[in-house]
């Protein structure tokens, strides 16, 4: 059924919760392939227990103690007679560790090798590998800092503003802009500590910091014939503390040529690390359109969808022909972006008060439908939103023909979208797409930082 | 946190996670910690209380 060297997998474990657990169960059910769920205590009603065809406790809410586990999903795979392991994002999916258990056991980790995992993973090495292929860092440091300084003379280089990031970290911390000589030498010793304490790691690097940049990345495909196709880009500009909140392809700021290069190197960087199943490759574009490679996400993404939506191709059933040993069912030729599609990640936190967590139960549901839309959650009236997981409830993604179009759709969604029982995040996300920068396409990474004075001075 | 310990308006006295967000809950007033009522990784609810502390 699948390419002539494939054996197609049987039985495969979801080793996640949530929207994404309930997305691959469907794709499976599609393929005629048996799904088995993990759950933890807190989530023995949710959905992905009942759509999967068996389901297994794996203990308390904690995640440390049921998704995180890795002895115990592991255990519950070869004890269920499970051939393959999709990890979905988070958890355990860019878990070197895990990937090489699964391996270890004769279990098909669905995504790359721990090979891969672990480069995409350690950022600084990462950066040096692709760097010296000559691929397009951020201009910085070749490797992590010796000195004070060896770091004064770099920045000197580069110019002022850098920034000061850890080699072993992300999310933020250990992270510091500077715009003087004086900044940067108290920054370094704040941020090697702050590096130490968060990660057990000093070491550090600097890069140039990019001013309002664009976040665009590159979605890829890849199996195990050597065969690498892309899926053009994603915009995933409008953030807040590095978390995305909308997403959207194509990008109004990504010209035919531009998407060539991009596109083209982010294949390139895929090929350099050995890449199969699908991935990620995250940038950073600046103001005068050169881009520079950020990191790679060696998982499914959240944002996933706006691909499909574009493009036809499930994702989910790609990565599962990959891992069965088939080839990609497609080629570079086949796939057409058609249109647009734009998401909006509704999240159980107050947009009224600094979007705080607001757990809770669901009450009066009514989720968005009509034409061009797609809704992917797991939550259903009377379902319990627990403060042990991230707060994302739905993901509302719509098409159109064009962004205009798209933008409309949107706007309707989401004003169909009820719920009472917790705060939602969708009246932010009403305001974002109602707003004239928005509109026109003209946004960077720091859209919400003005976003948010401009409505505060309107009340 | 130990009881018997004296703490500074603005210190960092508990870490409290929701939805894997860390939020410090820091000290109004300086005191000395009289009583824990809660454990390491207990599950609170909203407007419970978590540490006793007498005023200086």
């Amino acid at each position: 059924m699948f390419g002539d060297k494939g054996s197609m997998l049987k039985k495969i474990l979801i080793a996640n919760r949530g929207e994404i657990a309930l997305r691959i169960i469907r794709t499976c059910k599609e393929m005629g392939i048996g799904t088995m769920a993990v759950y933890s205590d807190a989530d023995r009603h949710s959905l992905h227990v009942r759509y999967a065809d068996e389901a297994v406790n794996i203990g308390p809410p904690q995640s440390r103690k049921s998704y995180l586990d890795i002895t115990k999903i592991i255990e519950t795979a070869r004890t269920g007679g499970a051939d393959a392991i999709h990890p979905g994002y988070g958890f355990l999916s860019e878990n070197e560790k895990f990937a090489r258990s699964c391996r270890e056991n004769d279990i098909v980790f669905i995504g790359p090798s721990p090979e891969t995992i672990a480069l995409a993973g350690n950022k600084s090495e990462a950066r040096k590998t692709l760097g010296r292929l000559g691929l397009p860092v951020i201009p910085g440091s070749a490797d992590v800092i010796s000195s004070p300084d060896e770091a004064v003379s770099i920045a000197e280089t580069l110019g002022y503003p850098v920034i000061i990031k850890a080699s072993g970290g992300g999310g933020g911390r250990g992270m510091r802009i500077v715009h003087n000589e004086e900044d940067l030498l108290l920054g370094l010793k704040v941020a090697s500590g702050e590096a130490r304490v968060a990660f057990g790691n000093p070491d550090l690097y600097i890069e140039k910091y990019l001013q309002n940049p664009r976040h665009i990345e590159i979605q890829i495909l890849a199996d195990h014939f050597d065969h690498y196709v892309h899926l053009g880009e994603r915009e995933c500009s409008i953030q807040k503390r590095h978390q995305k909140l909308i997403e959207e392809s194509p990008s109004s700021f990504v010209d035919e040529g531009l998407r060539a290069e991009m596109c083209h190197t982010a294949l390139q960087i895929a090929r350099a690390i050995n890449y199969t199943s699908a991935g990620t490759v995250e940038f950073l574009v600046d103001q005068q359109k050169r881009f520079y490679f950020m990191e790679v996400n060696s998982r499914i993404q959240v944002e996933h969808p706006v691909t499909e939506m574009v493009t036809g191709v499930d994702m989910i059933r790609q990565q599962i022909v990959a891992a069965s040993g088939g080839k990609l069912e497609m080629t570079q030729d086949d796939i057409r972006q058609n249109g647009w599609s734009i998401e909006c990640r509704i999240n159980a936190e107050d947009p009224e008060d600094n979007f705080v967590p607001s757990p809770g139960v669901v009450r009066g549901l009514i989720l968005p439908g009509g034409p061009g839309v797609r809704v992917d959650t797991h939550v259903y009236d009377s379902w319990e939103v627990s403060p042990f997981y991230d707060s994302l409830i739905a993901k509302v993604i719509v098409w159109g023909r064009n962004r205009e179009t798209a933008v409309r759709r949107m706007q309707r969604a989401l004003s169909e979208f009820r719920i009472d029982g917790m705060k939602v995040t969708t009246s932010f996300h009403e305001k974002v797409l109602r707003n004239a920068d928005f509109i026109r396409g003209v946004f960077d990474t720091h859209f919400l930082d003005h976003f948010n004075k401009s409505t505060g001075d309107s009340k | 946190m130990e009881v018997g310990q004296k703490i500074r308006a603005g210190d960092v006295v508990c870490i409290v996670e929701s939805m894997k967000v860390f939020t410090e809950i820091r000290a109004e007033r300086a005191g000395t910690v009289v009583n824990i009522l809660v454990a390491d990784e207990d599950i609170v609810r909203k407007d419970q209380e978590l540490i006793e502390v007498e005023m200086v």
